[in-house]
């Protein structure tokens, strides 16, 4: 079948899509977007948290065919997402050009890049809340999501928001050093 | 903080010492740099290997055995062959060559079964097809003719007289000294005389222990692509730990001269010791050259379950004796380690649970035994921790009960008793560098303790979410009983044992667009730990420049070594750091030669590199890197080793068998709901002294990291295997729990910094000692508020209701 969906405000189809396929294999293996990443497979880990119209989901528990005509934000398109935030666009759909839907996926230029970062992308580097980094795409949606319903989360906030996503690395501290930075880092800007 | 100096350590293969670059260059060592892959990581464009694409490329699958134990009669393969969507189906008939077996010490594993098959989950034959479901679809109709075989499942069965044999015939060099050949290897440990000992003990403390079967649970599944190439050959881009290991391993497999497989590390989500060990390797290899197309394979969390090694499930009996003004006299155990169906690392496992199944404490009489079993359970390996984990849960359970029986303070019995520099370990040889046990356990017990009922802290109503259970909103306070623990631990770090544990750098400095530039290139596996981060801070500090550039890790460089045993910041970075000291050198001789007559300070002062110029200790610049080099690079690979070790005695278990000792403390603070057995862990307190921290930011990440892994084994991980059938009951993070955000408290962390003199930079290896007392800390906090004994984990909601 042929799925059709907006992903990081584009619009975009893919093919022969099997009747089984989650969200998560059309995204990573037909679209070109590995960000979303396969570590259970099952929903226990959230590391394929990606929104869907807005909500925070385990893309390994779509079925490709649910998101037809809907709307998804990957980590892929999270910097521009919350740019669109920024900029008074608080649900993130109010619709991207094609050459800016473009930009994410540029190369960063190296490890010193931070401009064009989502606050909370910048914060995970900054606070050590990444290692081998395989949890962090899911983590990263899943802390944005946070960050725009509840700017100023407590550290109990912070937990229970993020409790269905695993990381195996980090023991966690850093990740929560990363949410409380980004909230303190976007409430100075504004 | 007791900061020693940094200067140069001697490096043994005579290079300068005297022109280490201390620190004086920024984002060096020392200094918490951000990681270079920290960008790609966090906008999902880091290439994992599970991520990994190509044209033209197949999906490859892997059938398992269903049974723990059974014979093959027969397979069947006409009907998977014949799906559309299918390229290749193989099994152990189709392997190419006469090497069909691979292993890290022992070559006992099949890359396929042949006639037998000997755990639940065994790799039985491969697909490959056009879609991953086409292939999983293909692989269900292998028909596969099982003769179901008896199981061995503990030490009872494994060691009978006619228990059936894992490896009938089996020739490996421990084979000869075993007493039976289910066992794997038997390392005995005798040191001063036990028996006198006891004589003298005021108190004797003896007590059965066992730990359940951990699994890694590292997130990013096994997973790789391998690409056919035009010389016959194989290209092989994988996430694993160490690629010359796996690289030895499966050449001959393949039977293909080393130079024809060509490996390239992808990104890796997390190891822990799960990736030392083959998975699918040589499967994804095998089924791309017969197919002449790329092949990826990529587990799903079920199968990974079954394509990984784990950690040896334990049982330990402990004996300790002391004196009435608490000083040990001895200490007598017996750890009984289930290696599972094939060997793995379990041999090296043994040689660490016996040696440091004392811990960090002065014990001059010891009768200790470790064995490893061969069974039919899911076969073990590395693990963080690796042997020493086991151990410290049992000695540090007898520590408390010890401390209890002579009416003394845990802590206070543990300083007493505790190891510093000079100490002999069991095996004999001297503990040569910072010790500082009895310091660590001072710190935790002096942090600040975390206020008491917290889950009132917030005002008027009760806050679930500080308390036992949680959101399920099981007490609001009622019964809930606070309790506080300590442990403290001992590991090895390096690879032990005589074995020759070096690591290769390759180091070029240029110019480039008129500013110096270092090329670090090394096979190191970056399995989200830091190592790259830390290679650059060490070329940025040795070489006095600002850009260092990280080359992919693959096999055109020598070996790094494995990315284990706490080694890679010790061995690869002194790889490195060794390197980058001849680069240096290489470099004052160009600059010697050229501008040499103009300023009598080449000759005579030390000379050091920094900003990227060429300045005397007194700060004077003589020239600039770019015109010392010019369009020269220096371009240089070196070997480096750390202080050779030497193997046990097989009887005495005497001998110098590690390179160097790593010591983590815990306090725990827990609070447990007593009447429903729910454990809420409130802080976990970490001390390590580590020598010297290279990256503190990544220091604590391991530290926090580390603590959490070992409060997962204390509640709530283990892959729990049938007894009858040695079968996986719960291979899914929805039955095999991991701690998340809510398990996980408060990891308070107070970094020593002792100098170990050995080491480049004084540093001491830092991620698995805190996986070692983290566990027991959590288990003698539960012991603390419940009274019970708790001799096993995880330790369980139904272990504290009785129910």
């Amino acid at each position: 079948m042929r799925v059709t969906f907006t992903v990081n405000g584009r619009e975009q189809s893919a093919d022969d899509v099997w009747e089984g396929e989650s969200l998560l294999y059309v995204l990573r293996e037909r679209l070109g977007l590995p960000g979303s990443k396969n570590a259970c497979e099952q929903g226990e880990c959230g590391s394929c948290t990606v929104r869907l119209d807005g909500l925070p989901v385990c893309a390994c528990l779509v079925a490709a065919g649910q998101v037809e005509g809907r709307e998804v934000v990957t980590v892929e398109g999270l910097a521009e997402h919350a740019r669109e935030r920024a900029a008074g666009c608080a649900t993130g759909a109010c619709g991207t050009g094609l050459d800016e839907a473009r930009k994410w996926a540029a190369r960063p230029s190296d490890g010193a890049a931070g401009g064009d970062l989502a606050p909370i992308q910048q914060a995970f580097i900054d606070a050590g809340a990444v290692q081998c980094g395989f949890c962090t795409p899911g983590l990263l949606v899943a802390a944005d999501e946070l960050l725009e319903r509840n700017p100023e989360p407590s550290d109990a906030d912070i937990r229970e928001a993020l409790s269905g996503n695993l990381c195996r690395c980090t023991g966690y501290e850093k990740i929560l050093d990363a949410v409380r930075l980004a909230a303190a880092r976007t409430g100075e800007a504004v | 903080m007791d900061h020693a100096p940094t200067r140069a350590m001697s490096a043994p293969a005579g290079t300068p010492v005297g022109l280490s670059q201390g620190s004086h260059t920024r984002g060096g060592v020392g200094e918490s740099t951000l990681r270079p892959d920290g960008t790609l990581k966090v906008t999902g464009e880091f290439a994992y290997a599970s991520d990994l694409w190509h044209e033209d490329m197949l999906w490859g699958c892997t059938l398992r055995s269903p049974h723990a134990h059974a014979e093959i009669r027969s397979i069947d393969v006409s009907e998977a062959l014949a799906q559309p969507g299918v390229h290749a189906v193989l099994t152990y008939d189709d392997l190419p060559c006469e090497v069909r077996h691979y292993g890290l010490e022992i070559q006992d594993t099949p890359a396929l079964a042949q006639g037998r098959v000997r755990y639940h989950g065994e790799p039985v034959a491969l697909v490959a097809a056009d879609h991953p479901e086409t292939a999983r679809r293909a692989a269900a109709k292998i028909r596969v003719d099982y003769a179901e075989l008896p199981v061995v499942t503990d030490e009872a069965s494994a060691t009978a007289e006619d228990a059936p044999l894992l490896h009938p015939g089996r020739e490996d060099h421990h084979a000869g000294h075993v007493p039976h050949p289910n066992i794997v290897h038997r390392q005995p440990i005798i040191r001063g005389d036990v028996a006198a000992a006891r004589e003298r003990a005021d108190v004797i403390v003896t007590g059965e222990y066992e730990v359940g079967m951990q699994d890694q649970a590292f997130l990013g599944p096994e997973s790789g692509l391998a690409v056919p190439a035009e010389d016959g050959g194989v290209d092989l881009y994988i996430a694993t730990q160490w690629l010359h290991s796996d690289l030895r391993q499966i050449a001959p497999v393949l039977g293909l001269p080393e130079e024809k497989v060509r490996m390239t590390l992808s990104g890796v989500g997390g190891a822990f010791g799960g990736r030392e060990d083959l998975s699918m390797q040589i499967h994804a290899c095998l089924l791309a050259l017969r197919t002449g197309r790329p092949v990826k394979m990529v587990y799903n969390r079920f199968e990974s379950f079954f394509g990984h090694v784990h950690r040896h499930p334990a049982k330990l009996h402990y004996e300790h004796g002391a004196t009435r003004d608490g000083k040990i006299t001895h200490m007598a155990c017996r750890i009984v380690l289930d290696g599972g169906a094939y060997a793995s690392s379990s041999p090296a496992v043994v040689g660490n649970a016996s040696s440091l199944s004392a811990g960090p404490y002065v014990i001059d009489n010891v009768d200790i035994e470790a064995i490893a079993l061969y069974t039919n359970n899911p076969p073990c390996g590395a693990m963080r921790g690796f042997g020493a984990v086991q151990a410290c849960f049992a000695y540090e359970a007898q520590m408390d009960r010890l401390a209890a029986e002579l009416d003394m303070d845990p802590v206070e019995f543990r300083q007493l008793n505790a190891m510093s520099q000079g100490a002999v370990m069991p095996t004999g040889q001297e503990v040569d560098a910072p010790a500082p046990v009895a310091e660590l356990l001072r710190r935790v017990k002096a942090m600040p303790m975390p206020p008491e009922k917290q889950w009132e802290a917030a005002g008027e109503a009760v806050d679930v979410r500080e308390l036992p259970g949680g959101l399920s909103n099981t007490t609001h306070g009622e019964g809930v009983v606070r309790g506080v623990g300590y442990a403290v631990g001992i590991k090895n770090v390096g690879f032990s044992e005589g074995f020759d544990d070096y690591s290769t750098a390759r180091v070029r400095l240029e110019v480039v667009g008129g500013e110096p530039v270092a090329v670090v290139h090394t096979a190191m596996a970056e399995v989200g730990q830091g190592g790259i981060t830390v290679h650059a801070q060490i070329a940025r500090t040795e070489l006095g420049v600002a850009r260092v550039i990280i080359d992919p890790a693959d096999t055109r460089v020598g070996s790094a070594g494995s990315t284990s045993a706490s080694r890679q910041t010790y061995v690869t970075g002194g790889a490195v750091k060794h390197t980058c000291e001849a680069v240096r050198e290489k470099v004052l001789e160009l600059g010697r030669a050229r501008f040499g007559t103009y300023h009598p300070a080449w000759a005579t002062a030390e000379l050091l590199l920094e900003g990227g110029k060429v300045v005397t200790d007194g700060g004077e610049v003589l020239a600039d890197l770019a015109e010392v080099l010019q369009d020269e690079a220096v371009d240089i690979e070196r070997e480096w080793r750390h202080r050779p070790t030497v193997a046990f005695d097989r009887h005495t278990g005497q001998g110098d068998g590690h390179v160097q000792y790593s010591f983590a403390a815990h306090r725990a603070v827990v609070e447990v709901d007593t009447e429903l057995g729910m454990v809420k862990v409130i802080e976990l307190a970490c001390a390590q002294d580590v020598g010297k921290a290279v990256n503190p930011l990544s220091v604590a990440g391991q530290i926090q990291g580390g603590t959490t892994q070992g409060l997962g084994l204390a509640l709530m991980e283990e892959i729990v295997v049938d007894p009858e059938t040695a079968k996986v009951r719960n291979p899914s993070f929805t039955d095999y729990l991991i701690p998340t955000i809510l398990d996980t408290p408060s990891i308070p962390v107070d970094v020593l910094e002792l100098a170990d003199e050995h080491a480049p930079y004084g540093l001491r290896g830092v991620g698995e000692a805190p996986t070692l007392s983290s566990t027991p800390a959590v288990v003698a906090a539960i012991r603390q508020a419940t009274g019970l004994a708790l001799n096993r984990v995880p330790v369980r909601p139904e272990h504290l209701t009785g129910t």
